[in-house]
């Protein structure tokens, strides 16, 4: 009997080949899993705005930082393209755009550094001084830990690339990785908007 | 480690004789640790949950035997804070949602006629993430004050509220060992649950439509997008945590202006759909159960996965009832009162459904299926003092009290361990290919069932008398001696049980009855392979044309394909 069910004509490659890729599905799962945490770090830091004892306020230290958001929202498209390119077999343009990508994040990355070093050493404002400086650089750091893991990732995509050894098959994966990338794109547009821009409109 | 455990080696250095008996032992145990089988994580999941559990068990026994008498002095009141607090963490963190997760890896991926995990690796991560989150909160017993004085386990409860657990009310380590404890069982949490939301969606075999998978899977589905949304908050919380006890942050300093309640809020956001992460699977046991042993089909297929939707989405929306007694103002009062009672609508819908499945059906008692009755009647119990507590002012009287603590092991032990009991007699013989003793089994649940109800009905009365939890003693003249006692005394009655459990699963791995691939006359997948299954589950893959392969199979003069929708 158990011999007669698990007879079948099919083979599970066909089968499989019909339903979603199951890296698309992981990734979408943990982008929703660290949405959730982004959620209750962009909580805490509303909760919590206007609500400090001591200053500095944001008003006092934050600058709006256009070239590094520009930066970090171009290399959405950047690293969309170099999916597309790789899904047309052009390993090496695809290469090259997976690490413009990269370098897009990496400008942001020290943007954010020298953000951080201007508030800590000359403007005083450190995780301890206030709640503003403790939901402040939480929030903002756990966005930039996620764009080094990001950038490690897209950093691996281009050496293996640069060795010739990216191949169309590896499309899908590539998406993967962009998927996340748009993620944490599309974060920080929340964070720019709920710390940076709520500056200009009269928090 | 890699060479001395390769086979080659062992002939080389015995010189050709057969190897040593402590070779295979290592070469067996190396096999379990570096295996990424889903069926075999299951069982580690699963076996890891049970050490965990006779430790929060017997936690608990300590706790029942200081409570026994007014004024007893078993232990220190910080021993006993200890206590409660790692009894609360081990059962939720380290025995609930292992032996949950457990099951579902074991049985997902043959129930959708797939070979494996959508990440196997990833599962294997998992586990061993989670379990070394266990050793952590553990090892705080060694090492929870650091280098001076000896170790002390956390004592803040397993809830943790602020400021009790900022630096200066909780000095040293201990703190710590229970926020990272918890963190790395998160992260294996929604490791877990995204393997098993991808293998459900990409790796079901030709023929399981959505439609068609046994509602176990359905049920496991919700259960880890819950986990998705729920574990999150709490990871959120426990870096804030961090950082306010290690590099000065201020979220829950009350002295900067920080707030005590939104840590509160962080943790239900998480805590309260945590609950259904451990109920959905046991009602995903009654649902494979209940049918077989009635022998009839599930009633309301579509019902079922509709009302277990409804319970994940209105389970995000009724978290402040835990909080009502914080003073949150009557709009949110009366807000989470309504969605804590709408939530009985769909628990409702499924309590008919099992019982319609039952009605009219040749029921056969054996164990599996007298646990599901058992934790029909506890859960309709624990769902009715959860309407009594979800209205406010009536919260406002009991909350803290021995009523609430009656009412979650009501839902903890009365419903969810009758289930998880209930899965253990169920799907034991496919896992080890033996079955486990019924005359054992039936004396394990008459001895659970009457310490359960002795212990934990009679907890509701002192609460009512105003008995207030996590207190270690209490006064003669309060009138809760008696309760106390016979609620001690019932704990026996659990113990010997329990015990009795285990060693039906020790004999039984030994000298157990054959179970053959089917021994339930069941309908779902894990029945078509043998007991225990080979490593690829199917040689082939199979091919499903109903909600129920095997009945068209045993039955293909009258298939299910002919009446299902």
């Amino acid at each position: 009997m158990s011999e007669a069910v698990t007879t079948g004509s099919h083979s599970y490659g066909a089968t499989y080949s019909e339903h979603p890729y199951k890296g698309i599905v992981g990734i979408y799962c943990l982008i929703v899993a660290e949405s959730a945490i982004f959620i209750i770090f962009v909580v805490a830091y509303i909760y919590y705005m206007g609500k400090s004892l001591s200053g500095p306020t944001p008003k006092q230290v934050l600058d709006l930082p256009i070239a590094a958001t520009v930066c970090l929202l171009s290399s959405s498209f950047t690293v969309h393209h170099g999916v597309a390119e790789l899904r047309k077999g052009k390993a090496k343009s695809a290469t090259l755009w997976v690490g413009i990508t990269a370098l897009l994040g990496f400008i942001f990355l020290c943007f954010t550094a020298y953000e951080w070093y201007d508030l800590i050493a000359h403007k005083g404002l450190t995780l301890q001084t206030n709640l503003f400086g403790t939901t402040f650089y939480s929030l903002v750091g756990l966005h930039a830990t996620h764009v080094v893991v990001g950038l490690i990732m897209l950093g691996l995509v281009t050496v293996v690339g640069l060795r010739g050894k990216l191949e169309t098959h590896h499309s899908e994966r590539l998406e993967v990785l962009s998927l996340y990338w748009h993620f944490v794109d599309a974060v920080w547009v929340v964070v720019f908007t709920v710390v940076y821009l709520s500056v200009y409109m009269g928090h | 480690m890699a060479t001395t455990t390769s086979l080659p080696d062992i002939d080389e250095e015995t010189g050709g004789l057969p190897p040593s008996r402590g070779r295979i032992l290592v070469e067996y145990l190396h096999g379990w640790i570096t295996t990424v089988d889903h069926k075999r994580l299951g069982i580690l999941y699963i076996s890891s949950a049970l050490i965990f559990m006779v430790i929060g068990g017997l936690e608990a026994a300590v706790m029942r035997w200081q409570l026994a008498a007014p004024n007893n002095d078993v232990v220190s009141p910080e021993t006993y804070n200890r206590l409660f607090t790692m009894h609360g963490t081990t059962m939720v963190f380290f025995v609930g949602m292992p032996m949950l997760f457990g099951f579902g890896n074991y049985l997902i991926p043959l129930m959708i006629g797939a070979r494996d995990m959508a990440f196997p690796r990833l599962n294997a991560f998992s586990f061993w993430i989670s379990f070394f989150g266990g050793l952590l909160l553990y090892y705080s017993v060694v090492g929870g004050d650091g280098l001076y004085g000896a170790g002390t386990a956390p004592d803040i409860g397993w809830f943790a509220y602020a400021p009790l657990t900022a630096r200066v009310f909780s000095p040293g380590h201990s703190t710590d060992f229970w926020t990272l404890g918890v963190f790395l069982s998160g992260i294996g949490s929604v490791g877990t649950a995204i393997n098993m939301i991808t293998t459900t969606i990409s790796m079901r075999c030709r023929g399981m439509k959505l439609m068609r998978m046994p509602l176990l899977v359905w049920l496991y589905l919700v259960t880890s997008f819950l986990v998705l949304v729920a574990i999150g908050p709490l990871t959120a919380a426990q870096i804030m945590l961090c950082l306010d006890r290690y590099l000065g942050a201020h979220f829950f300093d009350t002295q900067a202006g920080g707030s005590a309640v939104i840590w509160m809020h962080f943790f239900w956001i998480f805590g309260h759909p945590e609950v259904y992460v451990l109920v959905l699977p046991a009602f995903a046991f009654a649902n494979e159960i209940i049918p077989v042993f009635s022998r009839k089909v599930i009633f309301g297929y579509p019902a079922m996965v509709l009302a277990t939707v409804a319970i994940a989405f209105i389970g995000l929306s009724v978290w402040a009832h835990h909080m009502f007694t914080v003073g949150l103002g009557p709009g949110p009062n009366t807000f989470f009162t309504l969605a804590t009672m709408i939530i009985s609508v769909p628990t409702g819908i499924k309590i008919f459904n099992w019982l319609a499945t039952i009605w009219g059906g040749r029921v056969r008692f054996a164990v599996p299926m007298m646990f599901s009755v058992g934790f029909l009647f506890n859960w309709l119990i624990a769902g009715l003092t959860g309407i009594v507590l979800s209205v406010s002012p009536f919260d406002w009287q009991l909350h803290n009290s021995y009523f609430v603590v009656a009412h979650f092991h009501f839902v903890l032990v009365g419903g969810i361990f009758s289930m998880i009991f209930a899965a253990f007699y169920y799907w034991f013989p496919k896992m080890s290919g033996r079955m486990l003793s019924e005359r054992l089994g039936k004396w394990h649940f008459w001895l659970f069932l009457i310490g359960f109800h002795m212990t934990f009905d009679l907890m509701h009365i002192p609460g009512v008398l105003g008995m207030p939890r996590h207190i270690y003693t209490y006064e003669a003249d309060r009138g809760w001696g008696t309760w106390n006692l016979f609620i001690s005394i019932g704990v026996i009655f659990q113990m010997i049980g329990i015990a009795i459990f285990i060693w039906n699963m020790i004999r039984s791995l030994k000298w157990g009855e054959l179970a053959g691939p089917d021994p339930w006359d069941a309908w779902t997948l894990e029945w078509a392979t043998t007991s225990p299954p080979a490593v690829y589950n199917f040689a082939e893959e199979p091919v499903v044309h109903s909600r129920r392969p095997l009945w068209d199979l045993k039955h293909p003069d009258d298939p299910d394909t002919d009446y299902e929708m």
